[in-house]
């Protein structure tokens, strides 16, 4: 029980009539890298922006790091903080910095002092290779330079879990490979991580877990070098060879 | 027919205290606009269901009726209905406030839901509580996008002032109308008032132009 960073119990979702997802049921222990893939509209990206209550479920509960999602506002918010999530689109703040980017978070959700939180944001840009780049605004980084700044900033409020909502998908080929090394590095370290993508050859090397999800269910949920290399059912064989 | 300098020359004085009053109007009205505005623009994008109809009825009402309607209405018939005098400088400066703060208020909305809702997203998936998020995040992005706008609207609001001359505000246009009473020189008092205003309005736009060139759009 207690090493459970995430469970689900139950869950539905729905957008209007549509069923997003169908009482789901899910526990994610601590350290695990789980892979979520499947076509889309499965419901993956959903089940990811339930688990910090960016979507409000409509039945069941999903427990965080011991905190029920339907909790009330600062309870949440304490959530939120334990599950950094990385958006397709990056979403920094146009007006700042990298740098003041990265330190926003510790500053005013962890009251950090300025001088600290700079600190602290440099330590991390360095980490994700972008030590040079701090005094740059978004806009005059490259994609995947701006989707590194914006891991850094999940980072810096210290998460427990980390929540990918397909990173690499905004970004062009040859980009995508430095996004996906400072997840690898990530993921050695040792950090909780959930990751909708694409990208199977990374489900491969860096997943402990793979999760194939269609219509709102879990269909497949395993090993992902057994279930890459031996689909145990029709609809992922037929997913995988899209996708490869 | 000759233009007659020394009737601009001789008119100067009274319309310095004119525009200083058309300023004054101006200045004190926009303020207050703005802070109206901006809690009536609040209130249309992010207020419950029964603050977004209070706003809306605000607004539609200003923008619905003419500015000398609302003026009028504040001058001469509240004092009848709620039995208050009210001087013309204030019933001017109140008509100001009450009118841009309707414009303001769908330029503040406007700005506001144009910022890209990944933002927002971003700052909630920190853990922050919505009003920094407000504060920090989607306001100053929004505040940029609101530059333009609020300058037309100031623009706008300094002309408007004009029409103060019907409740018998000593402003520009009425110094220039009191002058051209007594000495009928119509042409030169009109250009002379109409120079005053480009001028005020001339130094309006340029500050607005070192303004945005100030600040990186976003």
């Amino acid at each position: 029980m207690i090493d459970n960073i995430v469970e689900f119990w139950n869950v539905t979702k729905k957008f209007g009539p549509v069923v997003v997802l169908d009482k789901m049921c899910l526990q994610i222990r601590k350290g695990e890298i789980v892979v979520l893939i499947g076509p889309s509209g499965s419901g993956k990206s959903t089940l990811l922006r339930c688990i910090n209550a960016l979507e409000m479920i409509d039945d069941g509960d999903i427990i965080v790091n011991g905190i029920n999602t339907q909790d009330g506002g600062s309870r949440v918010r304490a959530l939120r903080r334990e599950a950094g999530m990385v958006f397709q689109q990056f979403n920094l703040f146009p007006q700042m910095t990298a740098l003041e980017n990265v330190a926003f978070g510790p500053r005013h959700v962890r009251s950090m002092p300025k001088r600290d939180s700079y600190a602290l944001a440099t330590e991390l840009l360095t980490k994700v290779g972008l030590g040079d780049r701090g005094h740059h605004y978004p806009s005059e980084l490259s994609g995947g330079q701006q989707q590194r700044v914006a891991i850094a900033r999940a980072l810096a409020v210290k998460p427990k879990l980390m929540l990918f909502d397909e990173p690499t998908s905004a970004l062009d080929p040859e980009l995508r490979h430095e996004v996906l090394q400072v997840m690898q590095e990530l993921a050695e370290e040792g950090m909780s991580m959930i990751v909708v993508t694409h990208e199977i050859s990374f489900a491969r090397k860096v997943g402990t877990r793979l999760i194939f999800m269609e219509g709102g269910k879990i269909v497949s949920d395993g090993e992902p070098i057994r279930l890459l290399d031996h689909p145990d059912n029709p609809r992922l064989r037929e997913f995988l060879q899209h996708v490869h | 027919m000759d233009f007659e300098w020394s009737a601009v020359v001789d008119a100067l004085p009274s319309l310095f205290k004119g525009a200083k009053l058309t300023l004054f109007i101006a200045t004190v009205g926009l303020m207050g606009g703005v802070v109206v505005g901006g809690l009536a623009g609040l209130m249309r994008a992010f207020g419950n269901r029964f603050m977004n109809a209070v706003a809306l009825i605000y607004i539609e009402l200003i923008r619905g009726t003419p500015i000398m309607v609302q003026v009028m209405f504040i001058y001469f018939a509240l004092p009848l209905l709620m039995n208050i005098r009210v001087n013309p400088l204030t019933a001017a400066i109140v008509s100001i406030v009450i009118n841009s703060g309707a414009y303001i208020a769908e330029i503040v909305r406007g700005a506001l839901l144009s910022v890209n809702k990944g933002l927002r997203e971003a700052g909630i998936a920190l853990g922050l509580p919505s009003w920094k998020i407000l504060l920090f995040i989607i306001g100053p992005v929004a505040f940029r996008r609101m530059i333009p706008p609020l300058g037309n609207q100031c623009i706008i609001s300094l002309k408007d002032t004009s029409l103060f001359i019907v409740i018998g505000v000593g402003e520009l246009t009425r110094q220039g109308q009191e002058i051209m009473a007594s000495n009928f020189r119509a042409v030169e008092i009109w250009a002379a008032v109409a120079v005053f205003y480009l001028f005020l309005t001339g130094t309006l736009t340029l500050i607005l132009r070192v303004v945005e060139k100030r600040m990186r759009m976003l």
